[in-house]
Formats: structure tokens, sequence, C-alpha cells
């Protein structure tokens, strides 16, 4: 008799396939959708991109921030002194924001690694604080005032119809790699050594594993991936406020509530929430202030007695996995 | 026969998946001085804490005093004369000697003990009153940590291996002390590795095995022979 | 002369960052509990305050009283009603649920006062100084902020060292299960611990208020003021409370002394250094 790990269901099959035929559907939907379901879907896709990765972080890594918004600012005022300023093409620029970002990543954790839990939740604060009054300071960043992205310089060889479509499809990217990215790495070794480190770090650095080097790696992932998706964001809004850019409602907490009600710490949480948000957001045309009162008001609640978000509900209705993630002991041969 | 003060039966108690007591049953008559002796992870501490309410029962009833403990919190428990001085001491290292002792008081239950009486008992401790708990040799720490609890005017003290990592000169030396903790007509359970001291000061032993009752009855009655069978399960 | 001057605005400025912070550490040093809607809480506090005396008609002083109080019911009623609730080995509910609460917080602020700059105007005091030189003079209002939060740290400090209370919240914070063992209701602890932090809070905030016009997002910066004095002063001590929020005030004072708008980022920038070099903070390392 012999164990073979397993990994897989008929239930992560279908949803595999799910998965990917959403994509080509939305892949190919600039080519008959409405312009204005396609501005929303860009917004979606980078909404699910920014998920995913504060997901992988908080959910998964044991690492609770809410300091993204000092990456995705960043990201913002490198993509625009590379493609506004120095006319780098916007796309590639896209790509090397997220490189700088993810590289700043490193610094930052030698500071916020330091501290813990909920003290380390507002050190990322800080430091994403710390970027905001630095770009502020500087003159040639515009010091605060609105910088656009402008046809002559950024867009210079796009057409409208092709800088929206090419905006679209990078944005589908982002979210489609966020997504393939945090299922790559949950099934990867390191994956498991991260939920171990998760779960016991102590246990876990007993096991061999390097719990430092495992946070780090993630945090530079989704720093890279925060970093594109910021420089993105922008980029679709052709301008960057200093204020905006850096704004802890719209890239932090809008985030965190989604996720939250999705459900923290499950594959399907990022993308369930990011589902019923726009749900709320399209059927409710309510002011911005009224948004996050309600959303915070669903998280809070959900976050103290119903842990697992709308997942966990769905889960304890019938267990299921839309990816193939959880290895599972299948036993071969006959018994003795 | 001695009304009975605490009345455990069909016990069934774990920690998450893992269950350590199935359908234990016991009685702790008044006045009475029981002994719980077995092997290590033979549930002893599990029913302590279970008593006491720090473990999750699935099955089965806890009394005192006639009354169900059932949904009663720990605090409660204390505060109605149930005492435990736990396994390790788990003196509060903030706290000096004198505070740790005085903690014990918080509840403000009317009785004897008070800080003069604990140090009737255990006078050693009366030149480290204002010293850091921590800097105290074993013996020392578990007379507060046993002065603690009495602090609270237990009717009923379950103490939770007290002579675990003491020299035996220490722990003869804290049982000495026993006889004036019983003389109010305190109830008292001691879990006990050693096995002759067990047989020593108790009315009666039980002994566990594997997470249910293996032997009990009064020590005259047990014979060395019934008592290794119990223990080991041999 | 500046640079003095700007040295004794700056330990002024630490009362008030000293009065931040100590909300904060109370609730992390017994129940190890990250409250992320501090700031935003603070901020409530002195709308209230400003509701209160214009439905009233009582002084601001009156209010503050009253606001403190029901301040502190809620912290009691938040506490056992909420908070309780996501305490625990894993700081993900805690973080979550504070976070969330401030967010609403703000939000509500925002819908109810409007983004209008508000003040808590007490009159004269607020511009009143004692003039030590012709350059240097300490203000009446910032020496009084000062006063407060040293009287309120001594206060606590005896609350903790000499009652029975405190020793609860000790004892509770050092192992909660054996507290219960000593007849402590934790749950209810708690919500008490919470209710002095709130009290606390709501004195921060009415200061704060006082001191320089605020707005629905004004909180933010008092969670950030508050938890870089905590980790500068060291956790657990409560006089780090108050070399901390000195420590930043300096270094805030100073840096908007060497160079106009820059007092922001010298103190975030002296708070990483610290951070970098003694993470443990200047009086931390050991429970005092």
């Amino acid at each position: 008799m012999s164990f073979r790990v397993v990994r897989g269901s008929w239930g992560s099959t279908v949803g595999t396939s799910l998965a990917v035929a959403a994509t080509i559907f939305f892949a190919l939907f600039p080519l008959w959708g409405s312009d204005s379901t396609q501005l929303t879907l860009v917004e979606i896709f980078y909404f699910l991109s920014l998920a995913q990765m504060w997901n992988l972080l908080a959910g998964y890594a044991g690492l609770v921030t809410v300091g993204q918004q000092g990456f995705v600012g960043v990201a913002a005022y490198t993509i625009f002194v590379l493609s506004e300023q120095h006319s780098v093409d916007p796309f590639i620029a896209i790509v090397l924001a997220g490189l700088l970002v993810a590289g700043l990543s490193i610094p930052v954790a030698l500071f916020a690694f330091r501290l813990q839990g909920g003290y380390f939740a507002i050190g990322t604060w800080v430091i994403a604080e710390v970027f905001r009054l630095t770009t502020l300071r500087i003159e040639s960043l515009g010091a605060g005032n609105v910088q656009s992205f402008t046809v002559k310089n950024t867009f210079s060889g796009y057409s409208l119809e092709s800088r929206r479509d090419l905006l679209y499809w990078a944005a589908l990217a982002l979210a489609v790699g966020a997504t393939a990215i945090v299922v790559l790495i949950l099934r990867s070794r390191r994956g498991l050594a991260m939920q171990a480190a998760r779960d016991s770090a102590v246990g876990a650095e007993c096991l061999g594993v390097n719990v430092h080097r495992t946070k780090l790696l993630m945090w530079g992932i989704a720093a890279a991936w925060t970093g594109f998706t910021g420089a993105l964001i922008h980029l679709n809004s052709s301008t960057v406020t200093n204020q905006d850019a850096f704004s802890v409602l719209s890239w932090t907490a809008l985030v965190v509530f989604i996720v939250v009600i999705g459900g923290v710490g499950s594959q399907t949480g990022p993308i369930i929430g990011v589902v019923i948000y726009w749900f709320i957001t399209d059927r409710f045309e309510g002011s911005d202030t009224w948004r996050f009162i309600i959303l915070g008001l669903v998280a809070v609640v959900m976050a103290a007695v119903a842990r697992r978000g709308v997942d966990g509900v769905l889960q304890r209705i019938h267990p299921f996995e839309i990816f193939p993630v959880r290895r599972r002991l299948r036993r071969e041969g006959a018994p003795k | 026969m001695t009304p009975t003060l605490l009345d455990v039966a069909d016990l069934d108690a774990g920690y998450g998946d893992f269950q350590a007591l199935y359908g234990l049953s016991l009685q702790v008559g008044a006045g009475e001085t029981i002994a719980i002796i077995g092997a290590n992870g033979a549930g002893k501490t599990t029913l302590l804490r279970a008593v006491m309410g720090q473990v999750r029962v699935r099955g089965g009833t806890i009394s005192y005093d006639g009354e169900d403990l059932s949904g009663v919190p720990t605090h409660d428990r204390v505060r109605r004369g149930m005492g435990l001085v736990p396994e390790g001491r788990r003196l509060f290292p903030s706290l000096s000697v004198e505070e740790n002792l005085m903690i014990g008081g918080y509840g403000r239950r009317p009785g004897r003990w008070t800080i003069p009486e604990v140090l009737a008992v255990f006078p050693m401790l009366q030149p480290l009153l204002k010293r850091a708990s921590s800097t105290l040799s074993g013996g020392e720490q578990q007379a507060v940590a046993i002065g603690r609890t009495l602090m609270a005017n237990p009717d009923l003290v379950l103490l939770d291996e007290v002579s675990l990592g003491l020299a035996p000169v220490v722990v003869h030396r804290l049982y000495e002390a026993l006889p004036q903790i019983v003389d109010g007509g305190t109830t008292v359970v001691v879990v006990e590795q050693d096995i002759t001291l067990a047989l020593d000061v108790a009315d009666r032993v039980y002994c566990l095995l594997e997470g249910r009752v293996s032997l009990s009855g009064p020590p005259v009655d047990l014979t060395r022979d019934a008592i290794t069978t119990a223990y080991f399960g041999v | 002369m500046d640079w003095v001057s700007a040295l004794i605005q700056g330990i002024l400025l630490g009362g008030l960052y000293a009065l931040f912070a100590t909300g904060l550490s109370l609730a992390f040093g017994v129940m190890r509990f990250v409250n992320l809607a501090h700031g935003d809480l603070a901020i409530l506090a002195a709308y209230l305050t400003l509701s209160t005396t214009s439905s009233l008609g009582t002084s601001y002083w009156v209010s503050l009283l009253i606001v403190v109080a029901v301040m502190a019911v809620v912290g009691y009623v938040g506490q056992r009603g909420l908070f309780n609730f996501t305490l625990g080995v894993d700081p993900l509910p805690g973080i979550l649920v504070s976070f969330g609460l401030g967010i609403v917080i703000q939000n509500a602020l925002q819908e109810h006062y409007t983004a209008t700059d508000r003040s808590i105007d007490l009159g004269p005091i607020l511009t009143k100084s004692i003039r030590i030189t012709d350059d240097i003079s300490i203000g009446w209002f910032p020496l009084l902020t000062l006063g407060v939060a040293v009287v309120v740290l001594v206060a606590l400090q005896l609350l903790f060292s000499r009652t029975r209370i405190g020793r609860a919240f000790r004892a509770t914070a050092d192992d909660p299960q054996t507290a219960q063992l000593m007849g402590i209701n934790d749950r209810r602890l708690y919500g008490v611990a919470m209710a002095i932090a709130f009290a606390a809070i709501a004195l921060a905030g009415f200061f704060r208020g006082a001191r320089t016009s605020f707005s629905p997002s004004s909180g933010t910066g008092i969670l950030l003021f508050a938890f870089e004095v905590v980790v500068i002063g060291g956790l657990g001590s409560i006089w780090g409370t108050l070399i901390g929020g000195i420590v930043l005030g300096v270094a805030q004072t100073m840096g908007n002394q060497a160079s106009i708008g820059w007092d922001l980022l010298t103190g975030h920038l002296v708070f990483l250094l610290v951070l970098l070099v003694r993470p443990q903070g200047l009086l931390g390392g050991v429970r005092s």
C-alpha cells in the first residue's frame, strides 16, 4: 500500500476551466462590448489585482499591511516621471515602476519587519506617509499639484482607441496575473512554508523554514504587483495628485473591505469581494462617504463574527476549491 | 457519609479535536482529601482544568455543591469557592510576591485566609514579599502559588502536580502545610506524581489511565499490584 | 535663539503627543489590542465637544467632562460588544475591526459635519503666554496640555501600581487564564481598561481640537503620532510615553525650524531611526 499526494478535484477542474473561459471572454470584450462597461471593467480588474496582493500578504503571509497606498503612490509618480517627463513608452514604464517599487520594498521591510501585529500595520501606514511627504517636497514632481499624462508626451503614438484597449488588456493581465501568482505560490513548497509560518513562526522555523526570507519574498512580489497596478491606475486616469495617489481610503480601505467581505485568507475571497463591490457600486449611486460607511460596517461585523467572509459561508454549505491548491493524501493499492 | 461537594459524572473533555477524558466519574466529599494519580498523559491536569472551566466539556456533568457548572465561567467558579493551584505554578511576573498573594484575594470571599495567615503556614516567604516572583526558587514559588489560591478562601482546593521539579525535601516541607489547610474543613484534591506521598495524605485515591478511572478506594484497600496495574495498564 | 524657542515648543508639543499615546498604549498593555481607530475616536471626541456645547450651551470645559464620560461608556460597551470578540493569538481580526471602524467613523464625521475645518475655541487662554525673554515665550495652553499629560500619566502609574484593579490589569496582561483563577472576570476587566483608554482618547481629542483646527481626516495624524511615541518611548513604559512624546515633538519643531514644512517628515524620520537603531524604544526592553 502506498500513498500519493494529489492536488485538484473535479471542483477545481471546473473552477479553473471557468476562470480560463472568463479570461478569454474578457479578453475579447473590447471587440464587441460597450465603452462605458469597458471602463468599469478596468476598475474591477485593478481592484482585483490589489485585492489578490493584499490577501496574499494579510491572509496568507501574516503581513497585515495598511500601507500599500505608499507603493501605489510611488508607482504613480514613477510612471509620471518616466512617461510624461522622459517619454518612455507607458506600458514599458508600468513594468519599470513596479520593479522600482519592488526594490523599494526591501528597505521598507528593513524597518517594518521590526514590528509585529497591529504595530506593524501602523508602521506600514507611517512609511506610506513618508513616501507621500517626500514626493510632496520634490519640486520637479509638481509639489502636490495635479499632474497630467498628456497625449503629447506619454501617449504619443497611441490613438484614443488603442490607448483605451491596451489599458484594458493591461488591467486584465494584471488581474489574471495576480490571481495566477497567488495560486502558484499557494501550490508551491514556499507557499506551504509561508502558511505554516503564519500559523506558527516558531514551529515553522523548527521545521527548517526560513521565515524571514519567505515573508520578504512575498512582500516583494506583492509590492511589485501593487506597483504595476498603481502605475496602470494612474495611466488610466491620466492624472496624478499627491493626495489621491497616496490615499489610504482608495487604495487600502476599499481593498481591505473587499477582501474581508469576500473572505480573507481564502482563494476566492478577493474574487467574491470584487464582484460584491461591483454590484453595490453599480446599483447604488450614493456618495463616496456612504460607500465607505456601508462597506466598512459590513466588513467590521464580518471581521468580528464571520471571519472567513462570504467564502467561509459558502464553504460551510459545501466545501469547494476553484483552483487546485489543496494537497490530499490518496491511498493507492489494496490494504494488507 | 459526608455530603458530596464535587460530583463529576461521565465526563468527556478535551482540546480541540483531541479527546482526553472518556466518561470519567468521580466524587469528592466535603472535608475529604483526595489524591489523583496516574501516568503522564492520563488526563489528570485536564480533569482539574475541566473542573475549573478551562477546558471544553463535550459530555457529562460537573456539579459543585449540588449545582451543575455547565456554562459557568472560571471566575464565577472561583467566586463560588473553587480554587486551583495550576500546574507550573504560573505566578504573575509583573507582580511582586506580595502582590501575587493580594491578587489571590481579588474576589474578596470572606474567610480566614489573609496574608499573615499564609505567612504563618509558609514562613519562608516573609522576607520575600517585595521580591519579583521570578527570582524565587521553585519551592518558594510553589508556596506562593498555594498561598495565592488560599487567599481566595476556597472551600475546594485543587493542587496540580505540586511536587513537579522540586527536591523531595522541599516537597515534604510543602506537604507539611497540608494539615493547616485542611484544618478548617477545606476539601483538597491533589494530583501527584509521587504515589507514596499521595497514599500518605489521602483519604481516598483515584487512579487515572488514558482518560478513565482505573482504580479507586481508600489507600489501605489498595494493594501494590492493583495500583501498578491501574497505573500502567498492564 | 530660534532654536531654543523651537526646543521649548517641541517639549510642550510633546505633552500633547504623550496624551495622544496614552490611550493607545493602555489598550495594548492590558489586552494586546492595537486600536487603529484611535485617532479617529479622538477626533470624534473633538466633534462631540463642539456639538455638546452648541446643543447644551455649556462651556467647552464642561462639555469636555461630559464627552470624557460618554466616551468612557462607549469604550466599555465597544470593548464588551465588539473588540472582546477579536482578542486572541491572531492579531488579524483586531486590526481589521479597528481599522474598519476608524474608516467608518472618519466618513460618518464627513457626512455629518462636512470637511470644513473646525476648532474648539477656548478663547484667550489659547493665545496667552509667559514671556521668558524677548524671543522666548511659553504658551499657557501648551503648558496646560503638558501638565494634563503628566497628571494623566502619573494617575495611570498609580492606578497600575497601587490599586486592586491595577494589579488585576497587570495580572491579566501577564496571564489571562490564571487571572481568571483569581476570580477576575477578564471580559469585564477589558471593558474597564478600554473605558479608561477612551477617556484618555477623549482628552487627547479635546486638546488637539483646541490647539489647531481639525477635520474628519485629522484622526490619521493622531494615530500615527501616538504610535510613533509608543515606539520611540518603548512599549510598556509609562514614562517612556512622556519621553517619546517629547522626542517626537522636538523632532518636529526642530525640523520645522530647519526648513518650513519639514516638521512631519522630520518626526517620521526620527521615528524610523529609533526603530532601526533601538527597536525596543528608548525606555523599553523590560516590562516596567
